[in-house]
């Protein structure tokens, strides 16, 4: 493996019924550091059927070039011709960096397609950074220069640890939905377009849709909201997450919640944040009655301002709080909810 | 029907975390159980066992201590218990680990291969996946219902917002996750013969097909540059007042932010 060879930073363009996931933006805004460290190109790498009209999105979030293969094949996610096209596109554009979302697609299409092309993956990282490999210079040993960094949390966020791919290529990272950020978009920007098939022959590994079943739901996606007021346990009942619901009307926010309120059957999974849940940072977040377990706050620790309201002074959720409030949640928060609206009311 | 599971010793999280110097991890310091995606997996794998007659192995790589995991899944109805343990396979990373376990399954006939969808130290969830391109088979990850027809397997395969009723030919890979089921518990009699049974233990020399550059350590393709625990932002102000009080801290402090 010539090392050398290998240029670019490469994002997979995740899509999904042709709308193009919100992790290929974020992917394309930490594309475009990484690549403007490496003074290389930004490429998206679309897979689909039917997609040829998504490129301009793409280019507007930050990709220099498009690569896109379109087929039928590809229409829903299967892992092997996807992860077909990707490992094809991989061996004839050879890219020095790979970033794929971890998501339920990408964390299946990555593994796949390392093993394939025969390089390391990281996955879920939170941080990606260039610098040197290692470190710090250890006499004996060359230290590599540009490499990629990536930085994941391990052991339910107890540990976290940087990682390199120094001798293969492509580096490839899945990352965390909702942790890097998108640019803004940058209105008419186009991107180079370039096509390309690499012909798809179906054999065993080629699994068969007998159905799709999507999961009918009303609530906003809690990764995009602004302000999140959590519930965890402390909450009490299903019934008592109207004051929660009260005071995120008021302003102008979204509930969310814990493990333990899934679990409890209260609340549906893709309202959960934390380890096992979705990964938020909102401007706001209120954490009300919620504990502060280690899995919840990997979850909840990047948002910018986080209040807590918890009635046991020693809860660890006091521990990454801006603002802690130990007191009786069912006293304090509908009473908050009131002093806002009015404080909203009167600042009209 | 032949069954292969593979299962991981896992540190139990809420116990702490210990290091070695290098980064890695000292396993053998820290309490163990098996890992709850890989119990789902036996668990299905059992269900079929108790429906076909399936017969159903155990096989995991790690320090000679993770023969407990194979006794546990013996106690709850496997049929036998492979180990892959050797010190050149120490310190892998995913690419080794998958590299190793396929080439232990190489030595073996298998029409359903399940593991985890991913460990609870690693949370990776690429091992599964891995080994399934190295044996050039079929993988379903995200597995939250599996059922058997003649020679397929048919699998609710779950996304964010869906799940996909996928077909395969066996021989196939399943990924399992957690919410599969509930794993039955041990039973004494399944205790008293999984300590009557033999547990295989291979090492390097038994891995098929396998070269030494893609082994442990060395032959890990991900390297570590750092490991640490996790510094968190330090915790702010906390107030402990009435209620009326409470309501004024939170509303002045929004204000001050710029919030409202």
């Amino acid at each position: 493996m010539n090392l050398e060879e290998y240029k670019g930073v490469y994002v997979f363009a995740q899509q999904v019924d042709n709308e193009i996931s919100s992790i290929a933006f974020e992917l394309l805004g930490k594309a475009k550091d990484l690549a403007a460290d490496l003074n290389a190109e930004v490429t998206a790498v679309l897979l689909g059927s039917g997609i040829k009209g998504l490129t301009d999105q793409l280019a507007e979030y930050g990709a220099d070039k498009v690569i896109v293969v379109d087929d039928p094949e590809l229409k829903d996610y299967r892992t092997e011709p996807y992860a077909h096209a990707l490992a094809s596109v991989i061996n004839k554009y050879k890219p020095e960096i790979m970033l794929v979302g971890a998501t339920a697609i990408g964390r299946d299409l990555g593994p796949r397609v390392s093993a394939r092309v025969a390089t390391g993956l990281t996955a879920d990282c939170t941080v990606l950074e260039i610098g040197d490999f290692p470190l710090q210079a250890v006499p004996g040993q060359e230290q590599l220069h540009n490499q990629l960094l990536m930085t994941r949390p391990a052991f339910g966020g107890n540990t976290i640890a940087t990682i390199a791919c120094p001798y293969n290529r492509p580096q490839m990272a899945t990352v965390r939905a909702g942790v890097m950020q998108k640019i803004e978009p940058i209105k008419g920007a186009k991107a180079v377009v370039e096509e390309f098939n690499p012909g798809f022959t179906p054999d065993n590994k080629y699994v068969e849709i007998l159905d799709i079943v999507k999961a009918v739901t009303e609530t906003v996606d809690i990764m995009d909201a602004k302000i999140l007021v959590s519930g965890g346990r402390g909450v009490g009942s299903p019934e008592n997450f109207k004051i929660l619901e009260d005071l995120a009307e008021v302003l102008g926010g979204t509930v969310s919640c814990s493990r333990a309120v899934v679990d409890s059957g209260w609340k549906p999974k893709d309202l959960q944040v934390g380890q096992t849940g979705k990964t938020v940072r909102p401007n706001l977040y209120f954490a009300i009655g919620i504990s502060g377990a280690i899995q919840h706050v990997a979850g909840m620790e990047e948002s910018d301002i986080i209040v807590a309201i918890n009635k046991d002074a020693d809860a660890p959720i006091f521990d990454v709080a801006d603002y802690g409030v130990v007191g009786d949640l069912n006293k304090i928060v509908p009473k908050l909810t009131e002093a806002l609206k009015a404080e909203i009311a009167a600042a009209k | 029907m032949k069954i292969v599971v593979c299962i991981k010793q896992v540190p139990d999280t809420k116990g702490g975390v210990k290091f070695n110097p290098d980064g890695t991890l000292d396993r053998g310091a820290m309490l163990t159980i098996m890992n709850p995606d890989d119990k789902a997996g036996l668990e299905a794998a059992l269900k079929l066992k108790d429906q076909f007659g399936a017969e159903v192995t155990v096989v995991t790589m790690g320090l000679p201590k993770a023969e407990e995991v194979l006794r546990e899944a013996m106690a709850m109805g496997a049929d036998k218990g492979i180990l892959v343990t050797d010190r050149v396979l120490g310190g892998a990373d995913t690419w080794a680990t998958s590299t190793t376990i396929a080439g232990a399954l190489r030595n073996l006939e298998y029409d359903l291969i399940i593991t985890g969808r991913q460990a609870i130290d690693g949370d990776t969830a690429q091992v599964g996946p891995q080994i399934s391109e190295h044996l050039n088979i079929p993988v379903i990850s995200y597995a939250q219902n599996i059922k058997v027809e003649g020679d397929s397997v048919i699998v609710e395969r779950q996304f964010e917002d869906r799940y996909h009723v996928v077909k395969a030919k066996m021989p196939c890979l399943i990924t399992a996750l957690s919410e599969l089921n509930e794993p039955r518990y041990m039973t004494p009699g399944g205790i008293f013969d999984a300590y009557s049974k033999e547990i295989t233990v291979w090492g390097r020399a038994d891995l098929k097909d396998v070269d030494d550059s893609n082994l442990g350590l060395k032959g890990s393709p991900t390297k570590i540059a750092k490991a640490s625990d996790k510094v968190r932002k330090g915790a702010g102000e906390k107030v402990n007042l009435d209620p009326d009080e409470s309501v004024s801290y939170i509303v002045g402090k929004l204000k001050e932010k710029h919030v409202i």
